[in-house]
């Protein structure tokens, strides 16, 4: 599954998830497919010929009719300004994809139980993750006939940061977390702290229920999540880590 | 094809001396960002060790101790990350795989690097020496921190960064090419930015 060409992505849609985030929705005619957790490399064109591509998660999940990216804008960055703000309905762009086989995860391939850890932005390519699960039809994933048991754990600074906020939302067999690490909101009674041993010991699972992990964030918190996961007993081969730093 | 995004390409001056350095479709960065598969591996000093193994008569493997008795060289190289970043005049401190390697009798084409966590990354023994690659401890004039790899990780600043494997432990002499980590999953087998070998079939 080489990347190959560049692709052209028409906009077809853009909605602000937070002050700084805007989940784009594409119309790509010759995209190939993905699986949930890849990226895609977004370049742009200047008139004058200046070209600058940057790496963005996909937030679409395989089954999904749009292939959808979730950018966060980054004050002095050259790309994610001009996708959160400046892009419009009916512009194209061009991208190339999708990119690596490590941090993806299939729910009949990969199974479960499925434990998600996201610190901000890093939520991105688990939204794709959640979405695939969902989309799977009900016994197609596992013997039992239910879904993937799937729990996700979100750090974000206060209510106002959370992306996707409306939608990841508990079902039978996915229990969702959150912890404010700055704000919270009036009446919280959850976390209110950075991800720490003690938060992952309640909301993960067993290590002897060999979830699989993915952790996503900046790289703090991932150091933090995944240093953790592996002192909680979960075997270092099975947290898979996708790292962020600002991508401007 | 190349589309034109209106409004965009506000071109940013750069002296023409650093845009030289700059291979296509990278862009420079300040900071050092992070980027690893895995949870860092942590690692005591003395149970640290690196061994030269596979196509070679005598195995051989070092502690820290030997390690820091080698002649040690400070480098300054820029750094290229398939994301798309670029850093340039990173100062690293370590040992030239020539000094490693001086002395290997073997017919091996190319190396296996093996690493704490089980990462792999497959390199053409020319990638590697002629004063191309290093073991490095030190960055900036300190002990390299672990997120970036330490105690020891490789330096192939000449290959997108993934080739220098963070938490190195060994090199396996293969006489022949095969696939590491990043390579069976959608990335490019050598990894040259200049030549914009990001994924498989550049």
């Amino acid at each position: 599954m080489a990347p190959g060409p560049w692709h052209v992505a028409t906009l077809l849609d853009k909605r602000p998830e937070t002050s700084n985030a805007a989940t784009l929705t594409f119309d790509c005619a010759s995209w190939p497919g993905h699986r949930a957790g890849q990226h895609v490399d977004v370049r742009l064109t200047g008139e004058d010929g200046y070209q600058a591509q940057r790496s963005y998660s996909i937030a679409s999940a395989p089954q999904d009719d749009r292939l959808e990216l979730t950018v966060e804008r980054i004050d002095d960055g050259e790309v994610s300004p001009y996708l959160v703000e400046d892009m419009q309905p009916g512009d194209a762009l061009e991208l190339r994809g999708p990119i690596g086989l490590w941090f993806t995860w299939d729910a009949a391939a990969d199974g479960g139980p499925l434990l998600l850890v996201a610190g901000g932005s890093g939520v991105v390519p688990l939204r794709a993750m959640l979405r695939h699960r969902a989309a799977v039809p009900r016994g197609a994933a596992g013997a039992a006939g239910a879904r993937v048991t799937a729990r996700l754990l979100l750090s974000a600074r206060s209510a106002a940061d959370v992306i996707y906020a409306g939608e990841l939302r508990a079902d039978d067999d996915l229990r969702s977390f959150t912890t404010y690490t700055r704000a919270t909101p009036p009446g919280w009674t959850g976390y209110a702290r950075r991800v720490d041993r003690a938060m992952l010991e309640e909301v993960a699972f067993d290590p002897c229920e060999c979830p699989r992990i993915f952790v996503c964030g900046p790289t703090a918190f991932v150091e933090t999540a995944s240093r953790a996961l592996v002192e909680l007993g979960h075997d270092p081969a099975v947290v898979k880590t996708e790292r962020f730093g600002p991508t401007g | 094809m190349s589309i034109v995004n209106r409004g965009f390409g506000r071109r940013r001056p750069v002296d023409p001396e650093i845009a030289r350095r700059i291979p296509p479709g990278q862009h420079l960065v300040p900071d050092f960002p992070v980027l690893s598969v895995g949870p860092t591996p942590r690692n005591e000093l003395h149970a640290w060790s690196f061994e030269i193994t596979g196509e070679i008569d005598f195995p051989r493997t070092l502690n820290w101790v030997d390690l820091q008795g080698l002649p040690s060289e400070s480098v300054t190289v820029d750094i290229h990350c398939v994301t798309s970043w670029s850093k340039l005049d990173t100062r690293w401190e370590g040992v030239s795989l020539d000094v490693l390697l001086a002395d290997v009798e073997t017919e091996a084409t190319h190396v296996m690097a093996f690493c704490d966590g089980g990462y792999e990354t497959n390199l053409a023994l020319e990638d590697i020496t002629d004063g191309k690659a290093w073991l490095a401890y030190g960055y900036g004039g300190e002990p390299l921190e672990p997120e970036h790899g330490g105690p020891v990780r490789l330096l192939v600043p000449h290959l997108y960064f993934w080739k220098s494997a963070k938490w190195v432990r060994g090199l396996r002499l293969m006489d022949g090419d095969a696939p590491g980590f990043w390579e069976q999953n959608g990335y490019h087998l050598r990894g040259d930015p200049w030549s914009e070998e990001r994924y498989w079939g550049d």
